[in-house]
């Protein structure tokens, strides 16, 4: 006997992709109505631009965190960005698919553990070694950039390989059959034809970093200041809410949703420029 | 066949064997490619005459599990002996693929990719091998005023022609063409047809093609292939008129295939 028809299962589908996007819908609702009405309250020039952030005194200035932010990302896309890149063209341009099979599920494994084991690995390894080597504290916007640069490998690795194997077959043979040698057909061939899908990568890469919390919180040290150096102690707007939000009221509680408003639109805007490079790679063929 | 002791053969193919794994593609294949003739394989799908055609430029060497026995000179050379620079053999054996496959770059850059590749920077060298290559494959006056335009805006046929023209600058003494007009209307394989016999002044060209019609209208020579080997191979006109195989005669009269 049939329990529930056809349209029921379809009903019941729907309704549950519709409660997928209402989730989406309602966590910006959320934390827009609470952090919308500080910035116009406090300002949004005082709030982005001011460099003092003490609660205690009634300053909620997040520029240092801003910077921290942008800096430990870029840092990040700096480590992350050509490891991840050369890794997908080896992969896919010279390994055997033997090597393919084995090593692309095991980087695919690094999006899988916790990022607490990875902060765990900076305090205990990382930080030590910074500062026994170069100085300073250890738990630095450097340790944060190698933490989170290995962290986007996935990201860059499984999504760059994707778009290089997307590239036709008879594009390589074109310019090998010119007497082109791999590596002469990989970068002025199949790169270029690849390129819309490896920025992609990149920039999902650099959200996962902009948004990543727990490890950052681990091992970039977390005093607000704009870094100097890249052994200075930083700290991501991400770690301000998660370390205050336990015992933030009032303003300050409202200053922690603000800050979330702006993190929630540099990722949108950060997501929509990867998914307009996506669409242009898959127009392109 | 009658004398040919004169004749300059610049490809000599000597009992070519060639497995894919377990399964023989090739067997025992002979065959013999005059200097500025063109030489045409024909034979039903799967008989190997693509195959043996990317033995001449060893483009076979980028699948895996190929494996070839026999001899190929080209030029008296063999070139599968250790100390063959493939690179240097695929600039003087080019290859047009069957499906017209220029770069995702401008018309301009794909006609030097070849030079660039072999590091020549010079930009008026370029500039002037670039128009020499595009006259050449009968197609400047179509493009010269949109080097700069992606090859891939092309019409098809100009797109296999931008091919050619690629082929030309890097200046090959072999030019290999595997069912190149395959995916490409009556007249513009006509126009292909024409440049051919216009190239054959100065190259020496092997094509396979499904078109019995199209070998016997281009080809000086052809070359019938069945499961792998070489049934029959002499002057075209004596294979479409006398054939001495049996296999050949049924083939050319459409009894199968």
């Amino acid at each position: 006997m049939k329990l529930v028809g056809e349209k029921g299962v379809q009903r019941i589908l729907m309704i549950t992709a519709l409660s997928a996007i209402s989730s989406l819908l309602l966590i910006a609702l959320f934390i827009f109505s609470e952090g919308l009405p500080f910035i116009f309250k406090y300002g949004a020039g005082n709030f982005l631009l001011a460099n003092e952030w003490d609660p205690n005194t009634g300053h909620f200035g997040i520029f240092p965190m801003i910077m921290s932010s942008v800096w430990v990302t870029l840092g990040a896309m700096v480590v992350g960005a050509p490891l991840g890149i050369a890794g997908a063209i080896f992969l896919s341009e010279y390994a055997s698919p033997i090597i393919m099979k084995i090593v692309k599920p095991t980087i695919e494994l690094l999006a899988a553990i916790p990022s607490v084991v990875y902060g765990f690995i900076g305090v205990m390894v990382l930080a030590p070694v910074i500062r026994n080597n170069l100085g300073g504290p250890g738990l630095s916007l450097l340790a944060g950039c190698i933490i989170l640069g290995i962290m986007i490998l996935p990201t860059v690795i499984s999504i760059s390989i994707d778009s290089i194997l997307a590239v036709p077959r008879s594009y390589r043979e074109g310019s090998l059959a010119l007497g082109a040698t791999t590596w002469q057909t990989t970068h002025m061939v199949t790169i270029k034809a690849a390129r819309s899908g490896i920025v992609a990568s990149i920039i999902l890469g650099l959200g996962r970093a902009i948004g990543e919390t727990m490890a950052v919180i681990m091992v970039a040290g977390n005093s607000v200041n704009i870094p100097n150096s890249a052994l200075d102690s930083v700290r991501t707007l991400t770690a301000n809410i998660a370390l205050e939000m336990s015992y933030a009221t009032g303003m300050h509680r409202e200053a922690l949703f603000a800050t979330g408003v702006i993190l929630f639109i540099i990722i949108m805007i950060l997501n929509s420029i990867a998914s307009v490079a996506i669409r242009n790679r898959n127009a392109k063929k | 066949m009658e004398k040919q002791s004169s004749a300059e053969y610049i490809i000599n193919i000597k009992n070519l064997d060639l497995f894919y794994g377990k399964f023989q593609a090739l067997i025992a294949v002979d065959m013999l490619a005059q200097k500025n003739m063109i030489t045409a394989l024909i034979g039903p799908s799967g008989c190997g005459k693509s195959t043996l055609l990317r033995c001449l430029n060893r483009m076979n060497d980028l699948i895996r599990g190929v494996k070839i026995t026999g001899k190929i000179e080209i030029n008296n050379l063999d070139i599968y002996s250790k100390s063959t620079d493939v690179t240097e053999l695929r600039k003087n054996v080019g290859m047009v693929f069957q499906r017209p496959n220029p770069f995702p770059l401008s018309i301009y850059d794909n006609v030097v990719y070849g030079l660039r590749v072999a590091g020549i920077r010079n930009k008026t060298e370029l500039d002037e091998i670039a128009e020499k290559s595009l006259r050449g494959a009968w197609l400047w006056d179509q493009v010269k005023d949109k080097l700069n335009h992606p090859g891939l805006e092309l019409p098809l046929d100009q797109q296999q022609r931008l091919c050619i023209a690629r082929l030309l600058a890097v200046q090959p003494e072999v030019i290999l063409m595997d069912e190149p007009c395959s995916s490409l209307d009556p007249i513009a394989t006509m126009k292909i047809e024409e440049l051919m016999i216009e190239l054959k002044k100065e190259y020496t060209i092997v094509i396979v093609t499904h078109n019995m019609q199209q070998a016997s209208r281009v080809s000086d020579f052809t070359g019938y292939m069945l499961l792998g080997e070489m049934i029959e191979f002499d002057k075209t006109v004596n294979i479409f008129t006398r054939p001495a195989n049996k296999l050949t005669e049924e083939y050319i009269s459409g009894k199968y295939g």
